[in-house]
């Protein structure tokens, strides 16, 4: 087999390249590199109204990412979604009264929890609950409430 | 009017006739894979046909690709302000889509009418005919070996398909446009899954090499050995493969994506 070593170091290279782009894929259009980061800690929030928060939305604190959405559940008996916050284990910081919040990225952007830190002195730990929070603003609502207002004003002008 | 219901009776036998014989075929080909573990030198031979030598129109047509990509997508989304999710738009659609599908029409265009075309003359010339006359099964030694390598390559190159096809983008929307390459890079990562994505997208190129595979080796053995039935069995692979990649596309994204 003369012929095939150059043979065989095309088909090498070309094996090469194509993992080498499944691997490139994978990193760095893909999520998995922040798939992995999965130690940290969770604690949980219930809100009222999630809106359109989905699991793994971003978690921030002062517009940084620090964890991530792990579960959203139903509270059968008070009605509320419980979301589960995975946070990262170097912030372990957060004070007892941390409060939570569902932001939107934009007009049309995805959701995501904005966290706001409180002044208490003890930290949260895994499996804490947070107490204050703040729901999703449904933008049919503050549209449908707006236009009521508006109304309202038009019959004083009257 | 029994003379047209005749001819249809006899086309439809021919087509069940055909579609069994094709599934036998395969089940022959399955059956040959075992073999074929002690020979792979034939394989990576036949891997620089079919697989090296495609690399370079798929690298081109990937970087085209991605480009269009980023200019269409980077006026759509700028009516919405949204310029900065050009990353999710190219990455998803060349992921989820473009990649393994285009990469499949190319690969039955440039790989399986070569590979129906070698098999056709093959035995036009009887040279099957004389490997069975030795005692060599023509599928174990001449077919088997052109189907796996078909499907082993055709991921790899929806893979590089679509890794240039990024780039390409990239090129156009950040290097051209002026898209934020923070955004570009982090919202795609935020928004692209490994396996509901890329995942899907793998397994998808997979199914594809399968069948174009398929396609070009039954093709090309049960084609009529004449000059004239290897060029009918030639159009047929890049026909029938071009018609099967894109309903079996349908079918497995209305199953993965829903």
């Amino acid at each position: 087999m003369v012929h095939s070593k150059r043979l065989e170091i095309g088909v090498g290279l070309f094996v090469a390249a194509g993992l080498a782009a499944l691997f490139m894929l994978a990193m760095k259009v893909s999520n998995l590199s922040t798939v992995m980061e999965g130690d940290g800690y969770t604690i949980k929030a219930r809100f009222d109204n999630v809106g359109a928060l989905k699991v793994r939305s971003p978690v921030t604190m002062a517009g940084v990412r620090v964890g991530r959405v792990a579960d959203i559940s139903f509270d059968n008996q008070t009605y509320e979604a419980v979301a589960t916050l995975n946070i990262g284990k170097q912030y372990d910081r957060l004070p007892k009264d941390t409060s939570a919040s569902i932001f939107t990225t934009g007009l049309l952007g995805e959701q995501y929890i904005g966290l706001e830190p409180g002044g208490e002195s003890g930290y949260l730990a895994d499996g804490d609950e947070i107490r204050l929070t703040q729901s999703a603003i449904v933008l049919e609502q503050v549209i449908g409430q707006f236009l009521y207002s508006k109304a309202g004003e038009g019959f004083g002008e009257r | 009017m029994t003379a047209v219901l005749q001819q249809l009776g006899r086309r439809g036998l021919r087509f069940f006739q055909r579609l069994g014989r094709a599934h036998l075929f395969l089940w022959h080909l399955i059956l040959a894979l075992s073999p074929l573990t002690s020979r792979f030198h034939l394989v990576v031979v036949q891997m620089a046909s079919v697989g090296v030598r495609s690399v370079l129109i798929i690298v081109v047509s990937g970087v085209f690709v991605g480009m269009v990509l980023g200019l269409q997508g980077y006026n759509t989304l700028g009516d919405f302000g949204a310029e900065q999710s050009l990353g999710v738009v190219v990455a998803l659609s060349l992921v989820r889509e473009l990649g393994p599908v285009v990469t499949a029409l190319l690969f039955a265009g440039r790989a399986g009418s070569a590979l129906t075309a070698e098999i056709g003359l093959m035995k036009a010339t009887e040279q099957l005919d004389g490997m069975e006359m030795m005692a060599v099964d023509p599928i174990e030694r001449v077919v088997a070996p052109r189907f796996v390598a078909g499907v082993i390559s055709l991921p790899l190159l929806a893979a590089v398909f679509s890794a240039v096809g990024v780039l390409g983008a990239y090129f156009v929307g950040v290097g051209l446009l002026g898209v934020d390459a923070g955004a570009f890079w982090s919202q795609m990562q935020s928004k692209v899954d490994v396996l509901e994505d890329l995942g899907n997208g793998v397994i998808k190129s997979l199914v594809f090499g399968l069948v174009v595979s398929w396609i070009a080796v039954f093709e090309g053995y049960d084609c009529v050995p004449t000059s004239a039935g290897v060029s009918d069995a030639t159009t047929r692979t890049v026909v029938h493969s071009a018609l099967a990649i894109l309903g079996l596309d349908f079918v497995l994204t209305a199953l993965m994506f829903n």
